[in-house]
């Protein structure tokens, strides 16, 4: 039953051959006996799951359901929703329950998933590790030793240890791929506007975007048609269409042309990655794609831009946590400076706090213009590396992540280090482009991920390109040995 | 030494929106506290703000209004700052891309000459909730705990989020007087285009002036302060006044203004410092991610403009011209568009535009005036008033005897008909000559001495035959008729 894609699960419910219920008792108790050891959830919900999963087995016998209705998923713990708590992996929220649903989970509660939980996460998405939980870190299914990737790291960790069939993420700079990536499931991140952020705890506003992590490409159209759509509530969701992204999943790739970036096969990217790319460049070839190489000249600027980006527009985003009208409060401020001052200090983590106080420092009167103005004027460049590169070719492919899972606990000490994990998805997020990450070949029994990208609204495309491959391959079918 | 006097204002107009700019919750006012935040006033995680597309069709209303320029592409920009009665921490503003552009307004000086004063920008934003405190007005919300002692503060984010449109004045004003006018002005305009009530008690209307002196001729601008707050146009005149007197008597004591933040006390009647440059925030303005540029249709902006109302100063000098009125008596009909409506039917009734405006300016205006109510809310209309005026004119009564009917129309007598109250109180004019003429000569008879005084030359006694007359007659003789014939009756003989 674990194994089966979500459309065979769905055929299985709707023939009765199992029903909700024992699937998603099967994954409750998965979660109760195997996630202390990885620490994926911050909360579990079983009484609210199996009344879930009752409701739509019952609507499962009248027929005409959803290919959703009954399928278990959990929610990266970023995602508000009514009733439950809502912490975002902070101290600060750890109080928190929202009085409504984001857009993203209204959406597929109306589909008719359960809910099983909400999934760890580094501190309001701030990390590459999942290590910045007020909740602890996640552990990698694959090797408990290891980091999971973040921030969508309890999400990456679920549905590869199988608690879960799928799961909502999010990325600001690869929060979603990387952890994929890590995890060997894949993750596809759409273009900025493409999912409602209404409801989802804002880290950078204009980078922000919901996402899927599952097993499979075919199932991550499954949920991803289901999330995505224009809201009126979100100013900055895309009014366009929403295709049918299981109807493309088998097209033809001959007479696509995949674009490899030179930049990212350079130095820093683990030699032994490099090859398992390769490996699948020459399997998207033997499947009838052209590939070549581009360039996309500014990439090394990605990191410095987006370090000043997103921590302007998150120290901004974050000062409503004043303690004032929710979340944490300290005891007895002895005036409103202090209650600001200790409410925060308490609560907030040292990545947090150290995002703050650079995104405020560039903002600061006499810093603007060199700092934020000039990162924007690159963000700019970045964008118009991507829109050359798309009049030559249909995809970008390159690794997620330089690096395969790293040691927990090994790159604490040097967050430059750390933020350099991203390297190769935060130019996505800065371009507002559509990206996802695949499993190829292992590394040393760890997962590998790789990278496509698409131009704008292109979801379809690379839902496509990932399916097509693993058609042909089993390594989204590994599964770690919990 | 003589000193020019500086003065720039910034009024914060609420724009009359149901809903607030960025969420749906409403905007009235005096609901009881916190009952009109919704979670996106509050601030809560994960909410996000749209566009109230009213509040932007006010802007550009006013922008059309005062000949400015409407951008094309304005942006929304946080102002970051602490505050608790600020929920997200920054207030939703525009800085660099405003909506409207540089514009301009006409005041009418004492002297009845006009000055043109430059608009610099017009600008969206919203408002803040309000703190209240314990020992402040709303008992309901202070908490008093007694075990500990301590002191609490509440907040009431009812008006967070409410629009505002922030009306920056060029340094254009010279004179308190002349900023009186020209908040005046702007107040006028707001209203007549009904983009604001203008309610200054519920504060829909309130003033920042930034004052400085320089030595007269002098041409770069000596250290402003700017006055918060002020929500009446006598407290701006008065801080005006206070703040002019306190920087010259620093400057002639060869003292230095610092730059700083005053609050104007109407009860001590001073200002004082609030915070100085130093203190203030770096409010570290940027774009809102969360909001798009707001991108104007030329068709909308042109649609919009046609849909404004005959503006006051145009309509001021249609009335001067076709109606031979005073400057004075055409600008307090054009007040509002209600007062301009009033003379318009009454005019419509009556004709005589000059006596409509005499009404309307002193026995309406007094009236309303000492009730403290608006025009609109007048126990009198224009309906009633013009069924008064009509006796007027064809001298049914008197010019006395009418402002005796007025006080008893608006006083509700008669269920206010004019008719009605003169025929009760018996004020007909007598007008009738033979009728007139035999109290005359009655009163001649019965006062032979004082006709043989007159006539011989005491004309200061010709009062008290009118006196005697208008006593035969309860008051209700035609005064002229009176006169005319007393003076033909006593020179004969």
């Amino acid at each position: 039953m674990l194994d089966l894609t979500i459309a065979e699960l769905s055929a299985g419910l709707r023939q009765r051959h199992f029903s909700s219920r024992e699937l998603t008792q099967t994954l409750l108790d998965r979660i109760a006996r195997y996630d202390a050891q990885l620490n994926s959830f911050i909360t579990v919900t079983p009484e609210l799951a199996l009344a879930q999963a009752d409701a739509a087995d019952a609507l499962l016998t009248q027929g005409d359901c959803h290919l959703l209705t009954g399928i278990p998923i959990a929610h990266k713990d970023i995602f508000c929703t009514a009733g439950i708590r809502t912490s975002c992996g902070s101290k600060m929220l750890d109080n928190f329950i929202a009085p409504y649903d984001a857009t993203v989970v209204s959406q597929l509660a109306a589909a008719g998933v359960v809910l099983l939980g909400k999934t760890n996460m580094d501190e309001f998405a701030m990390g590459s590790s999942n290590e910045n939980s007020y909740y602890g870190a996640v552990k990698n299914p694959w090797d408990k030793t290891r980091v999971p990737g973040g921030s969508s790291g309890g999400s990456a960790a679920a549905v590869a240890a199988q608690f879960c069939i799928a799961a909502t993420g999010t990325d600001t700079g690869g929060s979603i791929r990387q952890p994929a990536a890590f995890c060997g499931i894949t993750g596809i991140k759409p273009t900025y506007g493409r999912c409602s952020r209404w409801g989802m705890i804002a880290f950078a506003s204009s980078l922000d975007q919901a996402g899927v992590l599952s097993r499979s490409a075919a199932d991550a159209a499954v949920l991803l048609n289901t999330m995505a759509g224009f809201d009126a509530r979100d100013s900055t969701s895309a009014n366009v269409a929403v295709p049918d992204y299981s109807a493309t999943l088998n097209n033809d790739l001959h007479g696509v042309t995949i674009g490899l970036p030179r930049e990212y096969f350079g130095a820093g990217l683990d030699n032994h990655i490099a090859v398992s790319i390769q490996q699948a460049i020459k399997l998207y070839e033997s499947l009838g794609a052209r590939v070549r190489d581009i360039s996309l000249p500014n990439s090394a600027l990605s990191v410095p831009a987006y370090y000043v980006i997103a921590p302007a527009e998150c120290s901004s985003n974050l000062a409503r946590y004043d303690g004032v009208r929710f979340g944490h409060r300290c005891t007895a401020p002895r005036d409103l400076n202090d209650l600001y001052c200790r409410s925060r200090a308490e609560a907030f983590g040292a990545e947090v706090k150290r995002r703050i106080m650079i995104g405020t420092y560039v903002l600061s009167a006499g810093y603007y213009d060199a700092y934020y103005l000039k990162a924007q004027q690159i963000r700019r460049l970045i964008r118009d590396d991507f829109q050359r590169a798309f009049e030559d070719v249909d995809v970008i492919l390159g690794p997620t992540a330089p690096t395969t899972a790293f040691l927990l606990g090994d790159q604490c000490d040097d967050p430059v280090a750390m933020y350099l994990n991203d390297i190769y998805t935060i130019s996505t997020n800065l371009a507002g482009l559509p990206g996802l990450s695949l499993p190829v070949a292992p590394v040393n029994g760890l997962p590998v991920g790789l990278q496509l990208v698409a131009n704008d609204f292109q979801e379809a495309r690379l839902l496509n390109l990932a399916h097509r491959l693993q058609q042909i391959t089993d390594w989204h079918r590994a599964a770690p040995l919990i | 030494m003589l000193w020019e006097i500086v003065i720039g204002l910034e009024i914060h107009t609420q724009l009359a929106t149901s809903s607030k700019i960025f969420s749906g919750a409403a905007t009235a006012f005096g609901a009881p506290p916190n009952t009109q935040a919704c979670a996106i006033d509050l601030g809560l995680p994960g909410v996000l703000p749209v566009l109230n597309a009213e509040a932007v069709r006010c802007a550009v209303r006013f922008g059309q209004a005062i000949n400015a320029h409407i951008a094309e592409y304005s942006i929304f920009a946080r102002k970051n700052y602490f505050y608790p009665d600020l929920p997200k921490g920054y207030q939703i503003s525009q800085y660099e891309h405003p909506i409207v552009g540089r514009g301009a307004v006409e005041i009418v000086l004492d002297d009845g000459t006009l000055k043109t004063i430059g608009i610099t920008r017009a600008h969206l934003e919203e408002d803040a909730g309000k703190s209240v405190h314990e020992d402040g007005l709303f008992d309901a919300i202070a908490i008093n705990d007694a075990a500990t002692g301590l002191r609490y503060s509440g907040i009431d984010l009812n008006r967070a989020g409410t629009p505002l449109l922030e009306i920056v004045s060029e340094p254009d004003l010279r004179s308190p007087h002349e900023a009186v006018a020209y908040a005046r002005k702007i107040h006028q305009l707001v209203r007549w285009i009904g983009i604001s009530d203008g309610n200054m008690q519920e504060g829909s209307f309130r003033m920042d002036a930034n004052i400085s002196l320089r030595p007269l001729g002098a041409t770069q601008l000596g250290t402003r302060a700017e006055i918060k707050n002020i929500n009446s146009f006598r407290f701006l005149q008065r801080a005006l006044e206070y703040e002019i007197d306190r920087q010259r008597e620093l400057l002639e004591d060869g003292g230095v203004v610092i730059q700083e933040t005053r609050l104007y006390d109407s009860v001590k009647d001073e200002t004082r410092s609030m915070r100085s440059k130093e203190e203030a925030n770096d409010y570290r303005y940027f774009p809102d991610p969360d909001l798009l540029p707001v991108a104007l249709d030329p068709a909308f902006v042109n649609a919009v403009a046609a849909e404004l109302p005959e503006l006051p100063d145009a309509l001021r000098q249609r009335l001067q011209l076709e109606y031979s009125l005073t400057a004075a008596d055409a600008i307090s009909i054009t007040a509002s568009q209600a007062t301009a409506a009033y003379f318009n039917q009454l005019v419509q009734q009556i004709g005589d535009a000059k006596l409509v405006a005499n009404w309307m300016n002193a026995a309406l205006a007094a009236a309303l005036n000492k009730a403290a109510i608006e025009i609109s809310a007048s126990p009198v209309s224009a309906h009633q008033l013009a069924a008064l005026l009509a006796r007027v004119q064809d001298q049914t009564i008197s010019a006395t005897s009418a402002k005796q009917v007025f006080e008893a129309m608006w006083a509700g007598e008669e269920n206010g008909d004019a008719e009605r109250i003169i025929a009760a109180r018996g004020l007909r004019q007598i007008s009738d000559e033979a009728a007139l003429i035999a109290i005359i000569d009655a009163v001649i008879a019965a006062n032979s001495q004082q006709v043989a005084q007159y006539r011989s030359g005491k004309d200061k006694l010709f009062g008290f035959f009118v006196g005697q007359v208008m006593k035969q007659t309860r008051g209700q003789a035609n005064p002229a008729q009176v006169n005319a014939l007393l003076e033909m009756r006593l020179r004969t003989d």
